[in-house]
């Protein structure tokens, strides 16, 4: 059943084979094969503890932090293996941006959020080419108009919905060609959801969006291909509308009818 | 209705306007608590003041001293007997020929002032501090050219007729007292009178150095003052930057195993430690060992290093947890690394913590006796310290130990000077803590 994740339409951006993820003695995600193509929206979706957010963030490796976290198998980007001895994980986290569940802008002004990412990787020749990054980072998490006037003001000032498109507008200034989102609007009322929903879809014309989600309504609304996830195996992965409309394993039915989970 | 208010066991069913036993019984406790409360804190404010009234009724005084004002025949037969006015020769001529100066200057000064002194020469001496007269030689040599003037001179009256000014000494006392007479009394007030004698701010008392047994009126906190200001300053400088990197690095880089645990173990059961083993320590290892001087402040410094050590760890580490793990992730999921995710982000976030865990710990350190006294800051020491880094090196005292020993000495004048001692030591500790309020106030306030 785990190489339902296989079926291919558009040429893979990232590509999953056999990953086993243990926390110490628990055995999180088992055996996940997956490949997760360029430009769309990918959505994980399942019951809480059923490792979509473990998956996510071996992508990017920011399971290396934890220190009981150990991850097997393969995992590639663009056909190069992440886990290989030779990968900086800090050169791999600047390709692969991550948006996290609480929004956590930096306690610095607005202009330091964004700018900070540009600044530790010298993506900026000047003062004048930082504005611009900054600015069309800003832009694109569609939180320009809101802030411009007030760049130097902290950014932990602005609204709960405002501080996760600030986070966003961070990861998209450091030009990353993926971009993880964790439960990107489970700390956002409707309006700011429908707002960092809009942002995803437009994002998608850049970069490969993934994106861990409670709400299967989101998932329907945002994402290109679904991906279900249950007791750290994935148990079905394919288009969005078909995974919602015609699942074809039982375990996938019964938690979008609401039977599980 | 009727079953409830008969009390089935039901809350809430009664009228509202009338409180129910268990409800009257859960205020009864809290009101008792809250008395419990107020009761401790009450304790705790008394016991404050009281300390606080003792020490200033004790001390307050030696911040005030009295001086007479005598116009000193300076003879230039007895002070410069070349005639050259060469310091170097006068330098020859010990306090031994001022001594007679100053006794002759009073009594023309007293007889001056219309006066009648019903005391002899002995007892004139006696008036005067013999500090004043190594002061005033000090005054010729370095202004030889006053020689053969009558220049006029403040100087210290004796730690007695200081007394008498201040309540300490009174005539009933004078009389079973072979220091001082009712006659110098009655002269000393007649003086005052006279305007020739006042008690005015005694600012020697923080910047003179210690004085002998026998001149508790010349005794000063200078020497100890700049003793540990030069202590702060090496704890400063080595236990700061060493407590900080450690700190970060077992908090944020050190993997978790058995080793680290045996570490912060260790750390915690050194904070534990008592003052005096650090001491030894110190005595054992930088004098003995390594053959700093005894007495300087360096190897004082160096051990109230080691003492404030775990102080600045532990409030470090306490301050580094508490900056949220999201700060951490949001830096390295930008792909920053760990150094910058630490020294961008999560080390101003720890800083108010860090530099108020800092200052609790040199205000420790400030206060801390015990060590010096086996390192040999005791000693007796009349000599400024030279300017850092040199003066590191240089015999200096302390305040709390400058304070311990003018509890030891007999003369009931050096208890004044040690209380106000405690006063100065007190305002160190007030203003570290202030600026400990300050710094924290202003970090905090950035965002």
């Amino acid at each position: 059943m785990n190489d339902t994740g296989l079926t291919d339409t558009a040429p893979a951006k990232i590509t999953a084979r056999g990953v086993q993820v243990y926390y110490g003695g628990t055995h999180a995600i088992k055996d996940v094969s997956v490949d997760i193509p360029d430009n769309t929206v990918t959505a994980f979706i399942g019951p809480s503890g059923c490792g979509k957010s473990t998956f996510l963030r071996c992508i990017n490796r920011m399971n290396d932090t934890i220190a009981v976290a150990r991850v097997e198998g393969d995992i590639r980007i663009d056909g190069e293996d992440i886990y290989d001895r030779r990968v900086d994980p800090v050169q791999l986290r600047a390709k692969v941006g991550m948006v996290f569940q609480k929004p956590n802008p930096f306690p610095k002004s607005i202009y330091d959020n964004v700018a900070y990412g540009p600044r530790i990787h010298g993506l900026a020749k000047d003062r004048a080419d930082l504005d611009g990054i900054v600015e069309s980072a800003l832009r694109r998490a569609a939180l320009w108009e809101e802030v411009k006037d007030r760049l130097a003001q902290p950014g932990t000032g602005l609204s709960g919905g405002q501080q996760q498109r600030l986070c966003i507008a961070r990861a998209v200034a450091t030009a990353p060609e993926v971009l993880l989102m964790d439960e990107p609007c489970s700390a956002l009322d409707p309006i700011a959801t429908a707002q960092v929903e809009e942002l995803i879809d437009e994002l998608k014309q850049n970069y490969s969006v993934v994106i861990v989600t409670h709400s299967m309504q989101q998932a329907a609304r945002v994402s290109q291909r679904t991906a279900f996830f249950h007791l750290g195996h994935l148990v079905e992965y394919g288009e969005t509308g078909r995974i919602f409309t015609s699942p074809e394993d039982p375990r996938t039915e019964s938690y979008i009818s609401g039977r599980i989970g | 209705m009727t079953d409830a208010t008969r009390g089935n066991g039901r809350a809430g069913q009664g009228s509202l306007l009338v409180s129910d036993a268990r409800t009257a019984r859960r205020n009864a406790a809290e009101r008792r608590f809250r008395i419990y409360g107020l009761l401790a804190v009450s304790i705790g404010i008394v016991a404050l003041v009281v300390l606080l009234v003792s020490i200033l009724a004790n001390g307050a005084s030696a911040f005030r001293q009295t001086t007479i004002r005598i116009d000193v025949p300076l003879d230039a037969a007895r002070l410069d007997p070349s005639g050259t006015r060469d310091p170097a020769a006068m330098a020859g001529v010990t306090t031994f020929r001022y001594a007679p100066l100053l006794r002759e200057g009073l009594a023309a000064t007293i007889a001056a002032a219309g006066i009648e002194a019903e005391v002899d020469d002995r007892a004139l001496d006696e008036m005067i501090s013999d500090e004043s007269v190594a002061q005033l030689r000090r005054h010729v040599l370095a202004n030889p050219d006053l020689v053969g003037q009558t220049v006029p001179v403040e100087v210290l009256a004796s730690g007695r007729i200081d007394g008498f000014f201040k309540g300490r000494v009174t005539y009933a006392s004078a009389e079973l007292d072979s220091n001082v007479t009712p006659e110098q009394l009655r002269l000393a007030e007649e003086l005052r009178n006279a305007e020739l004698l006042r008690t005015g701010f005694n600012w020697r008392f923080l910047t003179a150095p210690d004085g002998s047994d026998t001149r508790p009126e010349a005794a000063g906190l200078g020497v100890a003052i700049l003793g540990s200001i030069y202590m702060m300053l090496i704890v400063l400088a080595l236990a700061l930057p060493i407590g900080v990197a450690a700190s970060i690095y077992l908090e944020e880089f050190a993997p978790q195993n058995r080793w680290t645990d045996v570490i912060e173990v260790n750390i915690s059961n050194l904070a534990a430690v008592p003052s005096i083993v650090f001491g030894i320590l110190g005595l054992a290892i930088f004098i003995n060992f390594m053959g700093l001087p005894q007495s300087a402040p360096i190897v004082g410094g160096l051990v109230l290093t080691l003492m404030t050590l775990p102080t600045i760890i532990i409030a470090t580490r306490a301050a580094l947890k508490a900056v949220p793990p999201s700060i951490r992730d949001a830096a390295l999921g930008l792909g920053a690394s760990k150094m910058q995710s630490v020294l961008h982000h999560v080390l101003p976030l720890a800083m108010p913590g860090i530099l108020t865990g800092t200052i609790i710990g040199l205000a420790q350190a400030l206060g801390e006796t015990a060590p010096l006294l086996l390192i040999g800051m005791v000693a007796f020491v009349r000599e400024y310290p030279d300017a850092p880094p040199d003066g590191f090196f240089d015999p200096a005292t302390a305040l709390p130990v400058q304070i311990y020993n003018w509890t030891q000495r007999a003369d009931p004048a050096f208890v004044e000077r040690a209380g106000g001692a405690i006063i100065v030591l007190l305002l160190f500790l007030l203003a570290m803590n202030l600026t400990a309020i300050f710094l924290r106030r202003r970090f905090e306030r950035r965002w």
